[in-house]
């Protein structure tokens, strides 16, 4: 793939050989990494895969033996085999002793997936990257310096010079990635471990990021192992892949296999759930066209909020007909949540208006309405929760959460909403029979149906849905998305759907409006906007999107968006 | 992370399980906790009993048995033909006077047993203020002869059933007190916490000018102002009073960071939005999420509280006799003849000990576990 590893001749580099790690937990053990063999190569790129639980990240963890307590190495072996010949077995060591220090951030270097807690506040930029270079090279001050500076400048950091005394508050998400990176570059390793680096940043920080990785790996010929759930992200830079679930190997091969000839059933199921978001959905493409001659159930005008001097949203226009799903789609900052909440009015907008046809066909602006009539209207307005745990209260039944609306509207009491709560838990696809356990007792996606049931509980006419899927697993995200489309079928629902994602987007949606940084830049069917946007923010945002297809690798064709 | 490695939970029991379930649970585990909840759980039933744990009357006086020492209690009872039987009984003691100094000196006379027996009939009390008894846990079988376990004070009183009697106040004190700071600290940190902006300001300050208001010499002076005519009862209202005006900045500031961090929570926000009125959404929604981390708070408010009261009682300026708390008996350990000749004078002192320690464990386990949750 490239020039240095070519020359890197591709020997072995790491050798992980049954390799078990346990989390003794009060009801028995964890076996968080279940007999997992694989070996890297130099200068080639290892991306393990699997969804949330699947023991990717302690795999990589157990590597440098840095796995949280009580979670400890059972037996196997990691063999690191050093360029002068010399191998040793990282798992013989001792996880607080001196030799696996000299390995850590020397031979093998690890980045997190969040930039900001894996980096100290206190201390700016500069001391952080030079006491690694201090520690493990015995550079004095003055070269320290001037290598940090040349690091910076490594990663793309503009004006290393001046960024050097900076803290890390003073940058952005990508940036303070690109600071993590340099650290873990500072030492030459050989080995680079990036455990799940850009899924807590957008796509088009992402794409970059992805991009700087494998232009330092190119230059200094190191192996990377790339640990994420996105297999997009895998299709575009992987040499081999691992696919994990629950702890195990399901199956372990070239990037073009795993994507175009899977032997595994998971894996299989896994690229197949990837590949449904590349499309529309069955359903949409089933249902006949929406009436676009209708009035619109809600119509927002040049809608503007402030934080303080901060304008979150800025002079906002759209409109949602009845039975359609508008898409809403942007990146963090851009707005679309704040958008969200002001339609229900969580916060006060500070300008416009948004107004909401009733059932009875009666106008209501909600920007003004008094607190009855809001109250009134928000049980037409329903809303849907990113955080499938932040958003169920703890300490409430799911009977008593779904409950919950309709009790304090004082529509129904007892056998009655008893009742109700058993049908709505059956239309979201729950076991009625749940209905007396607490939220801990869920996973993430039956969570989210029970957040979905609370909102449908009200017969509402529209659905906000914040990131409604962000945090479910990829192979759930389909199933979800099909739920929320039969229900809006079945209960005639307009859908305000809100994500970062496109494939989500593209999958369900009838219109989309694309937002950056407060303002809507590009509206029109969805269609158009994923397959020929007419902005230069959208086209560059789609071309950002890693596609889940080796043989279509297209990020270093991407374009950026500059203002 | 450990959450996504467990996956979804299958245990049907726990699937159930309440907030208070999963609380116990994570407490039964925390072992010096449980010591600690069975202890405080015996302390308090001695308070809410003391007259039938105590073996004397408290308040009798006995000019025979000044500072008389504490007799050791025999459980088995060897006869003279080697044969034995399970009986409590102290040895007599016998009061002679030193012929120079004229001191009283106590021996043993082991020659003569007094029988005790368990659930015996001793002096007439009342038993929760309400009916007259005289069923007691341990009494003598000869009802005028006196025990003295933890020995005498300088009135001859038994400072064994002063402690128990104590106990009774000093433990109470801590309780009633702390509630009506958590009243306070409910009320001022919860609406501080919810409405935040300009109340909030108000209520800092205020909480920041009560927490920088040096607490000694303040209750002193207080303490001092109270009219020394008042009844018993009303001076230990007022006493408990003073005690909570400094406690309750603490808690209504542990309420104001609950609220302002539930505040933000998707789940209240949903609450809102499901159209809940704002008394639902407290009382509810938010309240039930930091009970757990109040009662941690409370219980660990308790022991500054007992400690408080005993200090003051210590220095003359809480209750004063013929009340009877801990502070009270231990001003009977204020001077160099008490540690010469009687120490055991200072075993009102070890109940203090005993109390907040093992009110100190139980808080420690409680805050442990309040948060079920956030593993």
């Amino acid at each position: 793939m490239s020039k240095t590893a070519q020359t890197d001749d591709g020997s072995v580099i790491l050798d992980v050989r049954n390799l078990v790690t346990h989390f003794p937990v009060r009801s028995g053990v964890v076996k968080a990494v279940d007999d997992v063999s694989f070996t890297l190569h130099r200068g080639k790129t290892l991306c393990i895969v699997g969804e949330s639980g699947s023991g990717k990240s302690v795999t990589a963890r157990s590597i440098l033996q840095i796995v949280d307590a009580p979670g400890r190495i059972v037996s196997g072996e990691i063999i690191l085999h050093r360029e002068d010949g010399t191998t040793t077995d990282l798992a013989g060591l001792n996880p607080r002793g001196k030799a696996i220090r000299q390995v850590r951030g020397r031979d093998i270097a690890m980045i997190f997936q969040e930039p900001m807690s894996s980096l100290s506040p206190v201390h700016t930029v500069g001391e952080q990257i030079m006491e690694v270079l201090r520690l493990h090279l015995k550079m004095d001050k003055a070269q320290a310096r001037t290598r940090c500076i040349e690091l910076l400048g490594q990663v793309e950091i503009p004006k290393p010079a001046e960024a050097i005394d900076r803290y890390t508050f003073e940058f952005s998400g990508g940036m303070r990635q690109r600071v993590m990176i340099a650290m873990a570059l500072a030492c030459n390793p050989h080995i680079l471990i990036a455990d799940e680096p850009t899924t807590a940043l957008d796509v088009t920080t992402q794409a970059e990021i992805i991009d700087l990785i494998r232009r330092l790996q190119n230059d200094h010929g190191m192996a990377v192992i790339f640990i994420t759930h996105d297999m997009g992200v895998v299709a575009e830079i992987a040499d081999d892949v691992l696919v994990m679930f629950r702890g195990k190997v399901m199956e372990h091969g070239p990037v073009d296999q795993i994507f175009h000839a899977p032997k595994d059933d998971y894996t299989r199921m896994l690229i197949g759930s990837v590949l449904k978001l590349e499309e529309k959905a069955e359903i949409r493409l089933k249902r006949p066209p929406l009436d676009t001659t209708v009035e619109p159930v809600m119509t927002v005008k040049n809608l503007s909020m402030h934080f303080g001097s901060n304008l979150a949203v800025n002079d906002v226009s759209l409109h949602v007909l009845p039975g359609e799903t508008l898409g809403i789609v942007g990146e963090s900052g851009s707005g679309k949540t704040t958008m969200g909440r002001c339609l229900l009015r969580v916060y006060q907008p500070t300008a416009g208006e948004i107004s909401y046809r009733r059932a009875d066909g009666s106008m209501v602006d909600l920007v003004r309405a008094d607190e009855g009539l809001l109250k009134d209207c928000r049980k037409e307005i329903r809303m849907i929760f990113q955080d499938p745990v932040g958003s169920l209260n703890p300490r409430m039944t799911v009977s008593q959460i779904i409950g919950e609306p309709l009790l304090v509207n004082h529509l129904c009491m007892g056998q009655e909403l008893e009742e109700r709560v058993v049908d709505l838990m059956e239309q979201v696809g729950l076991n009625p029979d749940w209905r007396e356990r607490y939220p801990h007792a869920f996973s993430g996606g039956q969570r989210q149906r029970i957040g979905i049931a609370r909102a449908i509980a009200l017969n509402p006419r529209v659905v906000v849905a914040d990131e409604a899927t962000s945090a479910l697993d990829v192979s759930l995200r389909s199933q979800m998305l099909d739920l929320m489309m039969n229900l809006q079928d079945k209960l005639n629902l307009s859908y305000v759907f809100i994500s970062h994602d496109i494939g989500v987007i593209r999958y369900m949606c009838d219109r989309v409006a694309v937002m950056y940084k407060g303002k809507v830049v590009e509206t029109g069917t969805a269609d158009q906007v994923c397959n020929a946007p007419e902005h230069p923010y959208t086209q560059a945002l789609l071309s950002a999107i890693p596609r889940p297809d080796p043989r279509a690798r297209s990020m270093h064709k991407r374009h950026r968006y500059k203002v | 992370m450990s959450e996504a490695v467990l996956g979804p939970i299958e245990n049907k029991q726990l699937a159930v399980a309440s907030q208070w379930q999963l609380v116990w649970w994570a407490f039964k585990r925390h072992h010096l906790a449980m010591a600690g909840l069975y202890i405080t759980a015996f302390l308090y039933l001695i308070a809410l009993a003391p007259g039938f744990f105590a073996t004397n009357d408290p308040s009798a006086q006995n000019g025979r048995a000044a500072y008389h020492p504490p007799q050791s209690l025999h459980f088995i009872d060897t006869a003279a033909d080697g044969s034995w039987t399970i009986k409590p009984y102290i040895h007599a003691s016998v009061l002679k006077r030193d012929p120079q100094t004229l001191a009283a000196i106590f021996t043993e006379d082991t020659s003569k047993k007094i029988y005790l027996q368990f659930l015996g009939s001793g002096y007439e009390y009342e038993l929760f203020g309400l009916f007259k008894t005289r069923l007691h846990l341990l009494a003598a079988e000869n009802t005028t002869q006196p025990i003295f376990i933890f020995g005498a004070d300088r009135l001859g009183r038994c400072v064994y059933s002063r402690i128990i009697q104590g106990a009774q106040i000093s433990l109470s004190v801590g309780l009633v007190g702390v509630l009506l700071s958590l009243t306070l600290g409910i009320l001022i940190g919860g609406v501080s916490g919810y409405y935040g902006g300009r109340i909030d300001f108000v209520a800092q300050r205020a909480i920041e000018f009560v927490l920088a208001l040096p607490t000694i010499p303040i209750w002193l002076a207080l303490a001092a102002a109270l009219p020394h005519d008042w009844p018993a009862v009303l001076n230990y209202f007022m006493i408990t009073l003073i005690l909570s005006l400094t406690g309750w900045a603490q808690l209504a500031r542990v309420v104001r960071g609950r609220f302002l961090s539930l505040r933000t929570e998707e789940f209240v926000m949903a609450a809102r939005l499901d159209g809940a009125s704002e008394g639902r959404i407290i009382f509810r929604h938010m309240l039930p999420s930091f009970a757990s981390h109040i009662i941690a708070s409370i219980t660990l408010a308790i022991p500054a509280m007992i400690l408080a009261e005993t200090s003051l009682s210590f220095l003359g300026l809480g209750l004063q006799p013929p009340s009877i708390s801990w502070g009270v008996l231990l001003r009977e350990a204020q001077n160099i003849r008490s540690i010469a000749t009687a120490p055991w004078l200072f075993i009102p002192g070890g109940a203090v000990v005993l109390a907040v320690v093992a009110l100190n464990f139980l808080g420690d386990g409680l805050r442990d576990a309040a948060d079920p949750y956030n593993k």
